[in-house]
């Protein structure tokens, strides 16, 4: 799950990790309220699920109440569009505004998790300000890393090797050594997947703060953190998604016209595959699940229909525990509830495959089955056109 | 021979008086696994279908001898019950369990580190050796005891190419699914190790997927010490960057972890790679030269 830069923040702050001064606002009133209280130059930022805000123009520095209201009136509404974001863009519904800092010098600071080691690891640049993927790619000796006991944290002398190769001196040393061991286990304790500080500030009085900051939390723990769970915001998903997470079905919206439904993320994955591989193009990725219940295949019917630019389905099921007579008569029960008018194209595989296809074949519905995936792709990608 | 299950394996279920426990566990032991014990905290002294219930892992491996578990805890409770397996002295743990919190598998893996104990999963259909065992929720029926290697980070699509080796006449020596989270207890290495060393075993299917660099590691493997054919399928071709795809590894991240890059890997190392799921039976047989 992601949440927005003040949020995560807000977050951080708790783990003793510096952030500069600052609030959120949904007004202009209220932004420049903000301001007020601050004090002195402020930046409003754009808060949406995305980065690159800085050059799509949702970054603004102002220097007084007036400036700052008159800002976030250009901001709050707008639709930011950056390179993560799409062509459509982003309404933005709220800024953050906070303290300007005078600057002198922005570094990098991440943690995520190496999968292949099995550990959380920091990892920390000069490059501040810079995407990590592009300094791994220009300057890979640039990046520095620490691997870190999950349950220990990132200890002193580990924070330590970082201040000192990245050329940190005196009070900037001091605070960075802190920043980071508060960082780790704000990770550590969040059960986050991702904490990046991106840049991260050294300011000219030799303070250290996060000047950005990006968490998102592993969703299989979310149920342990209820405060971190309310963070999430469905206005920045994508509608079809979150009506599939109501009903814990795995979907993820892509552009394509061939509406697939399958049961396992591994074969939905491989079905998308073949399909492109027969021409076609997926309009959506969906897990069913291994269960594959009427009432399952029928909201996940409902969810990838609803998108107006599937032109035909397929449905590949390989029947494991589930016998495919049931999902047979599920899929029909469903498509006769749905009253569905687009061809659609089943493959079952597995226990009671015969007495599924009678199913199928003896009700009525455009239903087209195929006996092999590449017999199912090839049908659909036709059906489609 | 197959490895690590076989007709000796004796199995404590974890969770056995759960639904899919009982469940499973019921259609394990009809294909003739040794399922003698179950652990629920607070129902020791019940029996299950027949099978005693304990309330540790430890007292059932006292009055059993179980040497393996097979677990249906629930996710939060999940990275418990596989450190109590291993505490108790049992070799090989199976977890099926789906949605642990990763970081309560990376401390399982600091814990595991240096231990014999072998964990399979989570997020995993189980491992069989057909003819022999089986410790999962995979459908039994659809493989037959053979010489054909198979291990995979998925459930479905494991079915589906054991599917296709079995009409081809293919039978299986063991089919291990690794699970489908970011931090499994086995990688792809740890299993290809054990089929080469396994004679039963002719020839590997390996399923990756995208996301992580399980799949490269693999290719590393195989090039410098795996003597057997390899017939390789990446799922997540066509799967958009930074999207997570049903599965909680199966994530391309900062570009990288990318089916493309992981085929390039698996073909430089003189692997077999399909381009489709529906190519991976025939490909084995004609490898076999039975095509």
């Amino acid at each position: 799950m992601k949440v927005h830069e003040y949020q995560a923040k807000e977050i951080l702050a708790r783990y003793g990790v510096a952030v500069p001064r600052g609030r959120v606002a949904t007004t202009p009133d209220e932004a420049r309220a903000i301001a007020r209280e601050l004090g002195g130059s402020v930046v409003i930022k754009a808060q949406v699920h995305a980065g690159g805000r800085g050059k799509a123009g949702g970054v603004k520095l102002a220097a007084n109440p007036d400036q700052a209201e008159q800002a976030a009136r250009q901001i709050l509404g707008m639709r930011l569009v950056s390179p993560q974001t799409g062509p459509e863009g982003k309404l933005v519904r709220k800024v953050l505004v906070e303290e300007a800092l005078p600057i002198a010098q922005e570094l990098y600071l991440g943690v995520v998790l190496d999968r292949s080691r099995a550990l959380p690891v920091m990892m920390a640049s000069r490059f501040g300000g810079m995407e990590i993927e592009e300094v791994a790619r220009e300057h890979p000796e640039a990046i520095l890393k620490e691997h870190f006991d999950a349950a220990l944290g990132l200890r002193a002398f580990q924070a330590r090797k970082l201040g000192f190769a990245l050329g940190l001196l005196d009070q900037p040393f001091k605070e960075f050594v802190n920043f980071a061991q508060a960082l780790a286990r704000a990770y550590n304790e969040t059960d986050a997947s991702l904490a990046e500080i991106n840049p991260l500030l050294v300011t000219e009085d030799g303070r250290v703060l996060a000047l950005d900051a990006k968490m998102n939390f592993d969703d299989n723990a979310l149920s342990r953190h209820p405060d971190l769970a309310a963070l999430r915001d469905v206005d920045e998903e994508d509608p079809y998604e979150v009506e599939a997470s109501k009903y814990d079905l795995n979907y993820v919206k892509l552009d394509g016209n061939i509406g697939c439904m399958v049961n396992g993320a591994g074969l939905a994955m491989a079905t998308m595959d073949i399909i492109k591989h027969y021409g076609g193009n997926p309009a959506n990725f969906l897990d069913v699940g291994g269960g594959a219940s009427q009432e399952r295949v029928e909201n996940a019917f409902r969810i990838l229909l609803s998108d107006p630019n599937v032109r035909a389905v397929l449905i590949n099921i390989f029947g494991g525990i589930v016998r495919c007579d049931m999902i047979a008569a599920g899929v029909v029960a469903a498509a006769r509830n749905l009253e569905v008018k687009l061809p659609i194209v089943v493959r079952l595989e597995g226990t009671n495959v015969e007495e599924g296809r009678r199913i199928l074949a003896e009700s009525g519905l455009p239903l087209h089955p195929a006996s092999t995936m590449a017999e199912a792709a090839e049908k659909v990608v036709q059906l489609a056109r | 021979m197959a490895i690590w299950v076989d007709e000796n394996t004796r199995v404590v279920v974890q969770g056995l008086t759960g639904k899919e426990g009982r469940f499973h566990a019921a259609r394990c032991r009809e294909y003739g696994t040794q399922i003698v014990a179950g652990v629920t905290p607070g129902k020791g002294g019940q029996e299950v279908d027949g099978v005693p219930i304990f309330n540790t892992v430890a007292e059932a491996r006292k009055a059993t001898g179980c040497n393996a578990s097979l677990i249906f805890v629930p996710p939060l409770g999940a990275a418990d019950a596989i450190l109590e397996a291993a505490d108790a002295g049992v070799e090989l743990v199976v977890c099926i369990t789906e949605g642990i919190p990763a970081r309560d598998e990376v401390l399982v893996r600091q814990a595991l580190a240096g231990s014999p104990v072998r964990l399979i999963g989570p997020n995993c259909p189980g491992i069989i050796s057909p003819g022999k065992a089986k410790l999962g929720i995979m459908p039994a029926h659809i493989h037959r005891e053979g010489t054909i290697g198979v291990v995979s980070r998925s459930g479905t699509l494991t079915y589906e190419a054991v599917d296709q080796l079995t009409k081809l006449g293919l039978g299986q020596s063991t089919c291990v699914g690794i699970g489908g989270d970011p931090v499994p207890g086995t990688s792809f290495v740890d299993v290809l190790a054990a089929f080469q060393e396994d004679p039963q075993t002719e020839a590997v299917v390996l399923i990756g997927e995208i996301g992580g660099t399980a799949e490269e590691e693999a290719a590393e493997y195989v090039k410098g010490h795996f003597s057997k054919p390899v017939v390789a399928f990446v799922a997540g071709q066509t799967a958009p960057p930074g999207r997570r795809m049903g599965h909680a590894g199966a994530i391309i991240s900062g570009g990288k972890g990318t089916a493309k890059e992981k085929m390039q890997a698996l073909q430089a190392a003189g692997i077999h790679v399909v381009p489709t799921p529906a190519e991976i039976g025939a490909t084995v047989a004609e490898v076999l030269g039975r095509g």
